[in-house]
């Protein structure tokens, strides 16, 4: 991919959060920060391509290293959002 | 033979731009984030918008494992005999899969336990240090890239990374670097561990402006030198930005701090993104980058003051003179049987509830309180000012977990005309999202800031520990001493049950 497509999905992309995260109810801003933090672990892919990288030991243990981190998050930040996201509950009438 | 130690010629690493399909496949993981992020507009919407947010992920890392995994044999490589012994041919570096399927493992583990064990309370900790993490993350993301160009398919065949990327892997590692270190101090500061006064250093503001000034001119430099030297300062010099930048910013700003990183972490995910020609990074990137931007706005206007002033920090002392003197003035004590007297015969209760709140644990015992009132026919809303707690949210999230249907829950804009129209405005562990003077007094340091109108109440019950302290902003609550006020001095968990108790 070229720079300017690349930059075109950069920018679209920033207006779609622009509109999605308005329209977020200020009640589910705490799940907002769990999830976008789960989501921003995508990270993961970066550091996989360096944990299989062959025949690179620094990259690799740089990629280990970051898998970990990542992966917390993304197990973590997913769980605790559903587990946020299951207590709210409507009125029982 | 061990795999390690194959001649290159033998194995196929794949880099350079991948096929469509897993461009799409990334594409798709992007589009789920968004859909993730879209579920968030109401209750009912979110768990399946969680769901989507998964299944994107498992996508990605899915995508990436398959096409990214060197493929070791003869049939790959297109060279009928194969040394490599008792392999077989054409199979993937089992060592290396493996090392990266075990560093998946650990994460889970550790991520899942954390999840599940970790006190509603705790959450401002918690997304500080997941902040931290995938800032560090960007970090040692960008130092692979730096070490091995070949592997992310961003340098030409004798080693030289191509300057673009040198721009983008810079302010990658850069953000990456002040998102990890920034969010350790939010973390020590709400944890506890760190008090939650500011410090101020001498000549700060020309410290951090100086430094942010040499991140910048070395990045630009990076595209001309790409010299470890080069890089490696970078790095360590955005880190120590990031400390410096977050110890002067006190507890109550901690709403806009933590809403600053998770942006930043964002920006940092996105920058990976443009040196990895990734587009699923990147659309993330830009959606958590703008969640975290418009979260801080938000916070920002709740408490009516500039970004800019938030992050020259200094504000939110625990002790500040000019308190002192107010405490002569008369005011009323109210027992808990008082309380209970004056909500049972009340038609509406307005509950709001504020950081004392959550310290107290009150949530559960406030909630038994409503129920009570209920069962004798009061009607009971919850009032919620956006700084309520230390994260956007952090209120919604207890009063759910005490199970406080989520319909009974208002935010300030919707709720404040009720107050007027209210028998009793219940304020525990709130202060200064309550204080008259933002209206009123142009003196104060709170003023202009959107308050909830609890005054207007006709009797205004005010759950706090004692009468010395003064909120976050270091400014007196003129609410204490009006005829319509009742103090209730006592723990706020204390306080709820023997209300309860009282009741019953």
């Amino acid at each position: 991919m070229d720079f300017i497509s690349i930059l075109s999905i950069f920018v679209l992309a920033c207006f779609v959060g622009y509109y999605v995260v308005w329209s977020v109810t200020p009640a589910l801003h705490t799940p907002l920060m769990s999830v976008t933090n789960a989501i921003s672990s995508v990270i993961v892919v970066g550091a996989l391509i360096a944990g299989l990288a062959w025949g690179q030991t620094g990259a690799n243990w740089l990629g280990l290293a970051a898998i970990v981190m990542a992966s917390i998050n993304i197990f973590g930040g997913f769980a605790v959002t559903a587990r946020m996201l299951a207590m709210y509950k409507k009125r029982e009438r | 033979m061990d795999p390690a130690n194959l001649p290159p010629e033998w194995v196929m690493m794949r880099h350079g731009t991948p096929p469509a399909g897993v461009l799409i496949a990334y594409l798709i993981a992007g589009v789920c984030f968004i859909l993730a992020l879209r579920g968030l507009s109401s209750p009912v919407s979110s768990r399946r918008g969680n769901r989507f947010g998964m299944f994107g992920m498992l996508l990605a890392i899915v995508t990436t494992l398959l096409f990214y995994m060197p493929m070791i044999g003869s049939d790959v490589v297109g060279v009928p005999e194969f040394p490599g012994g008792g392999f077989g041919s054409n199979h993937p570096d089992w060592r290396l899969l493996g090392q990266v399927l075990a560093a998946i493992a650990i994460g889970a583990t550790i991520g899942l336990v954390t999840a599940r064990r970790i006190a509603m309370t705790a959450m401002p900790q918690l997304v500080a240090a997941f902040h931290s993490l995938v800032g560090m993350a960007a970090v040692l993301v960008g130092a692979a890239a730096y070490l091995s160009p070949a592997a992310f398919g961003i340098a030409d065949p004798g080693g030289l990374i191509h300057p673009g990327s040198r721009l983008e892997m810079g302010l990658g590692v850069a953000i990456g670097a002040i998102t990890f270190s920034g969010s350790v101090i939010a973390f020590l500061k709400l944890n506890g561990n760190m008090s939650g006064k500011p410090i101020l250093l001498p000549l700060r503001h020309v410290i951090n402006l100086g430094t942010l000034a040499a991140i910048l001119g070395l990045i630009a430099y990076f595209t001309q030198d790409q010299s470890p030297w080069v890089f490696w300062t970078v790095a360590a010099l955005s880190f120590a930005i990031g400390f410096l930048l977050i110890i002067p910013i006190g507890g109550a700003d901690m709403p806009v701090v933590i809403s600053m990183l998770n942006s930043y972490s964002g920006w940092a995910a996105a920058a990976m993104g443009f040196t990895l020609h990734n587009s699923a990074m990147i659309v993330t990137g830009a959606l958590v980058g703008s969640s975290g931007a418009i979260l801080s706005y938000i916070m920002c206007r709740a408490m009516n003051r500039s970004f800019i002033s938030v992050i020259a920090g200094g504000f939110g002392g625990e002790a500040v003179a000019g308190g002192g003197e107010a405490i002569d003035k008369p005011w009323k004590r109210g027992s808990a049987e008082d309380a209970a007297f004056l909500m049972s015969q009340a038609e509406q209760v307005i509950i709001v509830p504020g950081y004392g709140m959550a310290v107290a644990q009150a949530q559960h015992a406030l909630r038994e309180m409503a129920d009570l009132l209920k069962k004798e026919g009061v009607a009971v809303k919850y009032a919620i000012h956006p700084v309520a707690g230390r994260m956007p949210g952090h209120m919604n999230v207890l009063l759910a977990e005490a199970n406080v249907p989520y319909d009974e829950v208002f935010e300030l804009e919707d709720v404040n005309s009720e107050f007027a129209r209210t028998d009793v405005a219940f304020v525990i562990g709130a202060n200064d999202v309550t204080n008259p003077a933002a209206k009123t007094d142009k003196s104060s340091p709170i003023y202009g800031m959107p308050v909830l109108d609890v005054e207007k109440a006709k009797t205004v019950l005010f759950v706090k520990r004692s009468m010395g302290g003064v909120g976050y902003a270091g400014v007196d609550n003129e609410l204490f001493y009006r005829d319509n006020t009742m103090m209730l001095l006592a723990d706020a968990k204390k306080m709820v049950e023997e209300i309860v108790k009282a009741m019953g």
